[in-house]
């Protein structure tokens, strides 16, 4: 099994290079033939890589040790689940996962565009096709062998990371990469269109919805992670302002902008040298982003030893980044803007704006993120900036992009009056004031000018968009004599794009609602108690009630053997709630722990309990003492040292419940955030109204249907 | 004014706008920025000295608790030379013997003094090159 995958990615790597060379020569020489092979070689790519992930998934769940993968994130004890998703915790299947999903992406995007864009279209396959033979030299080349084979099998594997094992951890890297490489898939597009000097929008057009699904998936991706965090690693944050957090949020910030200014190129041929720019950026965003990750070029938590792969990925850069500042610059002559900025007061002035303040926000970030090494070749001492100085320089920015993502949708293209300004500004601005003034007699938010500044901003986009809504579905009411539900609806299907557009706003803005309450209000207290004592943190008291301990009932399903914990209680005024945080210890495989110590030795790690709410999340991890066991724990590791399974499981069982009667103390991490929860609501938003920009409306399906019939015609009449 | 001029002044406005982000950038993150260093090179700078982020492996058997407070040591990643860290706040959840951590600080009569919540510890080799398969 594993030579036939392996076989798979060696073939895979030749189809690859057939199909970047035959597009290519295709293309220059005008024989169709080459052309239409390439884009067949690429389905066939994305055909093996598939069969590839297949037998590799296969023998993930058969549990076969033999492959080395597979004995190194997996084990006979991983629940199933973690079995299916343990590929991409390593190097190897990471790099496997990327290539796959580039040749789906491949093949969707050329299979779509197969009758358009002759010109283009080879171009790109090519450019596609040269990235796959990049990944697939990596892993055939490179030595990142998925299907690696140990000569002598091990009984049982070593097991998924137990910090991996959480749903959103496992959804996180593919919906992340993803968004990496759907990103690409603009670039290409783009190199085809400077090549072949067919700089107008029609490209753009045809790839807007990739960006747009590559843009959702890399979003979301960035969340879950973020949820992961808040959920899974016990410090009870959402983003730490890491490199590898700052690398995914980079392009993503990119992205948006592009995703707004093609808009200005749609409608005005204006932008062009800033849009190919842009995509070109994000794409180079997006390969640092995979590249960072694998390097331990800068200090992160998720820097995992250094690896081989950084050189050619950072040549593989550098080279991409060349090329395309050389094609930029000598195709500047046909990518002249068709028209001028005729208002400061005009839609696509305000859509420019909001790509300067993205792009600065994303310049930044960058910054900071590789300030390290900006530092040590500047003054020879390596600094680097924290949390505190990301917080301080992107807040302004993201006030002002708040502010910005209420204006843009209400402007007209071209010329806005201030007559018609103040018609469209005065409801939202009135709310705004309203909300401003309720929020100061109401509400502590004085406290914090920033966030005061934020709630009044968000308070306005709402305000925009609710009128947006409102005008629309009253116009089509009073045209369509439609009850409003049914106008709204209507109005919205007809519209997709727009009011797809104005839901991403909306969620916008509420998501960063949830981070400037959150982070502002915040009560966090690390508190040692034993059983019976209380504690007081943002209003609420908690009092741990008593400890727990279990074996083999892991609430989260992690496959933890033991589980050590506690009930708390919380409460504030008449209400009450228990929690039960807790902590799994995973054993360990070091003989030199003892034959029961390395139950309590190994890796552990919080399960935290969180109450969910609107107004605020009540968060609480526990890190039991288990300092109480130690001598125990020595006594069975010299006396108990061969005993049968049967019996362990009874010495652990009887040191668990030692525990559990010994009144241990706790230390008790517990937070308070305020209206955290609508960080992920927001999120849930902008993803809904993404999907509802991307949904074909029955005009696009109607068109491509007649298109596609009209090419069908043109085929046979060239035929005739 | 006639378009030219127009196009000038907004060419020269955005240009000062630009520099003016570029200084605030550039002055702000020297200013917030901390040294980084190894528990050596602390040891090395004394008593007194300015506040740094120090990356060290956490020295097995060193680590212990004195109520909220984390007792624990710090030396090199090759080398011997350890640094005691007295730390209070948020302990990540793969902090543990042997670990690699990164924890800002200053040093005060040769015990480190951990800013609050500023411990970071990396997470165990996903990515691992050992193939003994003992997580290290």
């Amino acid at each position: 099994m594993a030579h036939v995958g392996a076989a798979c990615l060696l073939i895979g790597l030749f189809t690859a290079a057939y199909a970047a060379v035959a597009a290519v020569y295709g293309a220059r020489s005008g024989r169709r033939q080459f052309v239409v092979s390439a884009r067949r070689a690429t389905y066939a790519l994305a055909g093996l890589m598939l069969l590839a992930m297949f037998l590799l998934e296969v023998a993930f769940v058969r549990s076969d040790f033999s492959f080395g993968l597979v004995q190194n994130y997996s084990s006979t004890d991983t629940p199933l689940f973690y079995k299916l998703t343990a590929m991409w915790s390593s190097q190897e299947g990471g790099l496997l996962l990327w290539a796959t999903l580039l040749s789906v992406y491949a093949s969707v995007v050329l299979f779509a565009t197969r009758h358009r864009h002759r010109q283009i279209a080879p171009y790109a396959n090519a450019v596609l096709a040269t990235i796959a033979v990049f990944f697939l030299s990596l892993i055939v080349i490179g030595g990142e062998n998925p299907f690696a084979i140990v000569a002598h099998p091990a009984a049982e594997g070593n097991g998924l990371n137990p910090l991996l094992r959480h749903p959103a951890m496992m959804f996180h890297p593919p919906l992340l990469y993803s968004g990496y490489v759907g990103l690409t898939i603009p670039f290409a597009f783009m190199v085809g269109a400077l090549i072949t000097r067919r700089t107008n929008a029609d490209w753009i057009r045809s790839t807007r919805r990739f960006a747009l699904i590559a843009w959702t998936f890399l979003g979301t991706g960035v969340l879950l992670g973020a949820l992961w965090s808040y959920t899974e690693l016990g410090w009870g944050g959402y983003w730490a302002w890491d490199p590898v957090e700052n690398a995914a949020l980079m392009p993503w910030l990119t992205a948006t902008a592009f995703l707004h200014s093609v808009m200005v190129q749609e409608k005005r041929g204006m932008l062009k040298i800033w849009n190919v720019s842009l995509i070109a950026g994000t794409f180079i965003l997006s390969l640092l982003g995979t590249f960072l990750v694998r390097s331990g070029v800068l200090s992160s938590i998720h820097a995992f030893g250094a690896s081989t792969l950084g050189t050619p990925f950072l040549i593989f850069i550098g080279v991409c980044a060349l090329g395309s500042v050389v094609l930029i610059v000598s195709r500047a002559g046909d990518l002249r803007s068709n028209a001028k900025l005729d208002s400061l007061m005009s839609r696509e002035a305000f859509f420019l704006l909001n790509n300067l303040v993205l792009v600065a926000l994303c310049v930044v970030i960058a910054w900071g993120t590789y300030f390290p090494l900006i530092s040590e070749a500047l003054t020879g001492t390596k600094e680097s900036v924290g949390p505190p100085f990301f917080n301080r320089i992107t807040t302004p920015l993201a006030l002002l992009l708040v502010l910005l993502a209420g204006i843009g949708p209400m402007l007209a293209w071209r010329r806005g009056t201030v007559a018609g300004a103040a018609r469209v500004f005065g409801f939202p601005t009135a709310f705004a004031a309203a909300v401003l003034i309720a929020m100061l007699a109401l509400t502590p938010a004085a406290e914090s000018i920033t966030s005061l500044i934020m709630f009044t901003f968000v308070a306005f986009v709402f305000g925009a968009i609710g009128q947006e809504f409102w005008r629309g579905a009253r116009a089509r009411r009073v045209t369509s004599h439609e009850p409003l539900p049914v106008a709204l609806y209507q109005l919205i299907v007809r519209n997709r794009r727009r009011y797809g557009g104005y839901l991403v706003h909306a969620g916008f803005a509420t998501l960063l609602l949830g981070v400037a309450a959150s982070s502002a209000f915040a009560d966090q207290r690390d508190v040692r108690l034993t059983p019976g004592q209380s504690a007081d943190v943002g209003g609420y008291r908690m009092t741990y009630v008593k400890p727990t301990a279990a074996l083999l009932d892991d609430k989260a399903g992690t496959g933890a053997p033991i589980t050590l914990g506690a009930v708390v209680d919380v409460r504030k005024g008449d209400q009450h709630w228990t929690f039960r945080p807790g902590r799994n210890y995973y054993p360990s495989r070091d003989k030199a722990d003892g034959v029961v110590g390395r139950f309590f030795n190994g890796e552990s790690n919080s399960e935290v309990s969180v109450k969910w709410g609107p107004l605020g999340n009540f968060w609480t991890a526990a890190q039991p003492d288990i300092s109480t066991l130690e001598g125990p724990i020595d006594y069975a590791n010299r006396h108990f040292a061969n005993v049968s399974s049967d019996q362990l499981v009874l010495i652990i069982a009887g040191l668990a419940e030692r525990y559990r009667t010994h009144s241990p103390p706790i230390t008790f991490t517990a937070i308070h955030s305020p209206m955290i929860m609508w960080i992920w609501a927001g999120g849930l938003i902008v993803i809904l109204g993404s999907l509802t920009a991307l949904w074909p409306s029955p005009e696009a399906r109607r068109r491509r249907a007649s298109s596609l019939a009209a090419a069908r015609l043109g085929r046979e009449l060239s035929r005739a | 004014m006639d378009p030219s001029r127009k196009r000038k002044v907004r060419l020269v406005v955005a240009l000062a706008a630009a520099l003016l982000l570029a200084g605030t950038l550039l002055y702000t993150s020297f200013a917030s920025a901390t040294e980084a260093k190894s528990p050596s090179q602390v040891l090395a700078a004394g008593s007194g000295g300015g506040s740094y982020e120090m990356t060290g492996k956490v020295v097995p058997g060193s680590i212990r608790h004195q109520g909220a407070t984390l007792l624990f040591q710090v030396r090199d990643r090759e080398g011997s030379k350890a640094v005691p860290v007295k730390y209070t706040g948020t302990v990540p959840d793969p902090f543990r013997d042997g670990r690699e951590v990164i924890v800002t600080g200053k040093l005060e009569n040769g015990t480190f003094m951990g800013e609050r919540n500023s411990l970071v510890t990396k997470c165990p080799s996903k990515f691992k090159n050992d193939s003994s398969g003992n997580p290290t």
